[in-house]
């Protein structure tokens, strides 16, 4: 059982950062947030809420602290938002930090509570109202706002330069080819069908993960292409830091840089926010309902190639295995089923978790949970031990998981509760698993 | 375009390159390119050892090199490529290395009169620019963004002034980013620039500057406007003056600025892409006027019809009395000419191209997998299997087609009044 009360944690964005807040500023961002930002939506999921704590169940964050009201999402909103519209901003720094500690380190917006609500109020909206006001107070965990950063200055999440990607790019088609002598990774062509987008972790650490596409792509026989430019980099953490304006840069780039590449979808890796920042958040923020280009998660992908038979199978995954569904992908697209189309097709022996589907637990990384980093991992491990158990329970050797947060966050969990599993994506259990007709290999 | 009025625009077809000839010759054919005149058809090609070559009609450069890519013709007809030589990156024209060697260079741009090529490189880990051979006297520690001016004797580029340790948050927001000119650093340095252009004569530079977290402005040649603003687009010149457009939001609207002043009364759920008419009396952009639909404004006149999906920049005709945009609707794509889109939709539609006098229009196209050139809306009766942008000789009489049918590439000037029949 982990001790649940913690030492203060030490983090620059948010320690020292409300040294030089004022009543006035706080005050001032407060009501620009509550009042011009989000008056309508805001004002009817706060009316409406009858504080009945029926979302506590749902949040893994409470369960795993011991049913904790204070880990509960009413709690969570109890202790951050109703405080400021009760006192009109009128709060003192501290509050904001605390604030910013709930809202960044203590809830993954993954939005199961919604399901449990009566009212279905988005309450994770409710902890990213909170997270907007940090962020324009400067108050954000250090490593979150780096990120948030890096997506300023470079559209990507890690400070990856442009000719390291491109480098990156080259090296792993060459990579590729040792497997697949005609693999190729097309830079700039211009009126593929598809544009590849990837989040940076991909060509930062794991870049192998780009040959395995190089791969599938040519075995599916996809017209592809990846950008040599600034736009590849399909993730948002700005989206979850906060930082609405950095948030739809990124966005506006990605699309234009698919529009500027005359494709006529994007398919992305298996990255959950990133689905979400590209298709929902980003996209309104800019002023479109819906993706100007059609966006294709990769579990939509895996899928289609699959049932098509565009790939085959050769022999089985047989490793007993279970699957992780990420939230924004199952949660929020409904892609449940077709992942499991994609394990029962390429695995012999499949576990699923309980719960599973839309009700599966988070794995309290994505979010930008993860991005907070070292200071606040064990935090975030204490959030995880529901979701430790269910892993447990499976009996599983590896778990999958479609989706970067997901994967670190499980590998986190895995390490710090000695389960003793694996984790992989669905393009390294394709790599291992599928036909490569002979025609391709020379 | 550079010397057109000298290209055969006698009509007739010439049959200029087998691919599979191309093909037979490599281990691997990377994507073709075509030159603007249409008499030249290149790509890049591995050799049975391994290395890179450009097939141009079926003749290889003579030098091969390790990688090649990013094989382009630019507007006077010359061809360019990246090239990997003994394990460093140089820029290859018709073959020819550049001098100098980097340990990467990429990013390759033409000026706007055809004349001058620049590129981004690295070299002993810093970050530059070279502009026809000739790289920045000094390099910076990261760059992402860079212009080159119309006249092709200038280049500014968004640069990092220094470095910072990791997850320096508080040294970021101090400002570690500002504008190189011709190597040379602005004065003024901010959380964050982007997107920086010249004016008409390569002397100013404007740019999208942040200067807090949430605060945005333009700054020209290191001073910003007097405004701050919620967030900012890319800013533009007006061509012939040293006078700055931009769109910024204020109050949760886009609107659209000029030297820090609001100039359109319309205020948008979103504004961006502005456009100059060659004289620069005319601008365009592309507006939300309402969220989810997309259409042009010009001279803030917003067009009637509005669009679900997108809308590309607005391309005024050479005599700027005419204003027409890609746009998309319900997933088809199609051209929109003063705010009339055209009746046929198509998978894929690339950028309208105005003959000289502005009367029409004409565009290439994708619809089941083949190429057509559509003539101001009208399907014509052929289609190609790979087909490049018409253009029209300098009279407008002619119009130039490249294309690929049966195997075979083909250039074949036609009179505009058959394919405008």
């Amino acid at each position: 059982m982990e001790e649940l009360v913690e030492k203060k944690v030490v983090d620059a964005g948010l320690d020292e950062t409300i040294k030089k807040l004022t009543p006035q500023r706080i005050k001032e961002v407060v009501n620009r947030v509550l009042t011009r930002e989000n008056a309508a939506r805001l004002q009817v999921y706060l009316d409406t809420c009858v504080h009945c704590g029926l979302c506590a169940e749902a949040c893994h964050t409470y369960l795993s602290r011991d049913n904790d009201p204070r880990f509960s999402p009413v709690g969570k909103v109890k202790e951050t938002l109703w405080e400021l519209v009760k006192r009109k901003g009128n709060v003192e720094p501290e509050f904001i930090r605390n604030m910013a500690r709930i809202a960044f380190t203590e809830c993954g917006v993954c939005r199961r509570c919604s399901m449990y609500c009566p009212f279905g109020i988005d309450i994770a909206y409710l902890l990213l109202v909170v997270r907007r006001i940090c962020s324009l107070l400067g108050v954000v965990p250090q490593y979150l706002q780096d990120t948030t950063n890096s997506h300023a200055a470079t559209s990507n999440q890690m400070w990856v330069n442009q000719d390291e990607w491109i480098d990156t790019l080259q090296w792993q088609e060459e990579e590729a080819q040792f497997e697949l002598p005609s693999a190729r990774i097309p830079l700039e062509k211009e009126g593929a069908d598809v544009m590849y987008s990837v989040i940076a972790p991909e060509p930062k650490i794991l870049a192998q993960l780009l040959a395995n596409m190089a791969i599938i792509f040519k075995v599916a026989g996809e017209d592809w292409t990846m950008p040599a430019t600034d736009g590849w980099d399909n993730s948002n953490m700005a989206m979850y830091s906060g930082d609405f304006e950095i948030m739809g840069r990124v966005e506006k780039l990605h699309w234009e840089t698919a529009a500027r590449l005359k494709v006529k979808k994007i398919v992305m890796g298996e990255c959950g926010h990133a689905f979400r920042g590209a298709v929902y958040d980003g996209p309104r923020w800019l002023g479109w309902q819906f993706p100007p280009i059609p966006m294709v998660h990769a579990i939509e992908y895996y899928y289609d190639i699959l049932s098509t038979g565009k790939i085959k199978i050769k022999e089985k995954y047989k490793e007993p295995i279970t699957v992780q569904d990420p939230c924004n992908t199952v949660r929020g697209r409904g892609l449940g089923d077709k992942l499991r189309y994609i394990m029962n097709t390429i695995c012999e022996d499949f576990r699923d978790m309980e719960p599973r589907f839309e009700h599966n637990y988070c794995c309290m990384a994505g979010g930008g949970t993860i991005n907070c980093g070292p200071p606040w991992k064990r935090s975030r491990m204490v959030s995880n031990k529901v979701k430790a158990e269910q892993l447990k329970e499976t009996g599983a050797h590896v778990v999958c998981t479609p989706c970067h947060n997901c994967h670190s966050g499980i590998e986190d969990i895995i390490g710090h509760y000695n389960l003793g599993l694996h984790v992989k994506f669905i393009s390294e259990l394709l790599i291992e698993t599928m036909e490569i007709p002979e025609e391709l290999k020379v | 375009m550079i010397d057109i009025e000298n290209w055969d625009w006698e009509p007739g077809k010439k049959d200029i390159a087998d691919l599979d000839k191309i093909r037979g010759q490599f281990g691997r054919v990377d994507e073709f390119t075509v030159s603007p005149d249409g008499e030249k058809f290149a790509a890049a090609g591995k050799l049975e050892d391994d290395t890179f070559t450009a097939s141009v009609n079926g003749e290889n450069w003579p030098d091969p090199v390790e990688l090649l890519w990013y094989l382009r013709y630019i507007p006077d007809g010359r061809l360019i490529g990246l090239g990997r030589i003994d394990d460093q990156w140089t820029l290859l024209e018709d073959g020819k290395p550049w001098e100098e060697r980097f340990e990467y260079l990429w990013n390759p741009k033409i000026s706007a009169n055809g004349k001058s090529i620049a590129a981004m490189y690295k070299r002993d880990n810093k970050y530059g620019i070279i502009l026809n051979g000739k790289p920045w006297e000094q390099g910076f520690q990261a760059m992402r963004h860079y212009d080159i001016s119309p006249d092709g004797e200038h280049t500014a580029a968004t640069i990092q002034t220094e470095a910072l340790k990791e997850a320096d948050i508080f040294g970021f927001f101090e400002g570690v980013w500002s504008i190189a000119v011709d190597g040379k650093p602005w004065a003024t340095k901010f959380v964050n620039t982007w997107s920086p252009a010249f004016n008409h004569d390569g002397k100013s530079v404007a740019a999208e500057a942040r200067t807090d977290i949430c605060d945005y402005t333009v700054a020209i040649d290191s001073v910003t406007w007097s405004g701050v603003y919620g967030c900012v687009w890319k800013p533009i010149f007006r061509p012939g003056t040293n006078s700055v457009v931009a769109p910024v939001r204020e109050e949760g609207k886009w609107i659209l600025a000029e030297d820090g002043k609001r100039i359109w009364e319309n205020r948008f759920n979103q504004l961006w892409r502005v456009r100059f008419s060659p004289d620069g009396k005319r601008v365009a952009a592309i507006a939300s006027p309402v969220f989810g639909r997309w259409t042009i404004a010009v001279d803030d006149k917003v067009w009637d019809v509005t669009f679900g999906d997108m809308v590309q920049e607005p391309v005024f005709s050479p005599d700027g009395g005419k204003v027409a945009a890609l746009v998309k609707n319900d997933g088809k794509w199609s051209v929109a000419v003063d705010g009339l889109p055209w009746g046929e939709w198509f998978e894929m539609v690339w950028n309208p191209v105005f003959s000289p006098n502005g009367e029409n229009v004409l565009a290439k196209a994708e619809r089941d997998g083949k190429y057509l050139i559509v003539a101001n809306g009208k399907l014509p009766a052929k289609s190609y299997d790979m087909l490049w942008d018409p253009v029209f000789s300098p009279d407008g009489q002619r119009i130039l087609l490249r294309y690929v049918e049966d195997g075979k590439y083909h250039r074949q000037v036609v009179p505009a009044h058959e394919v405008f029949a």
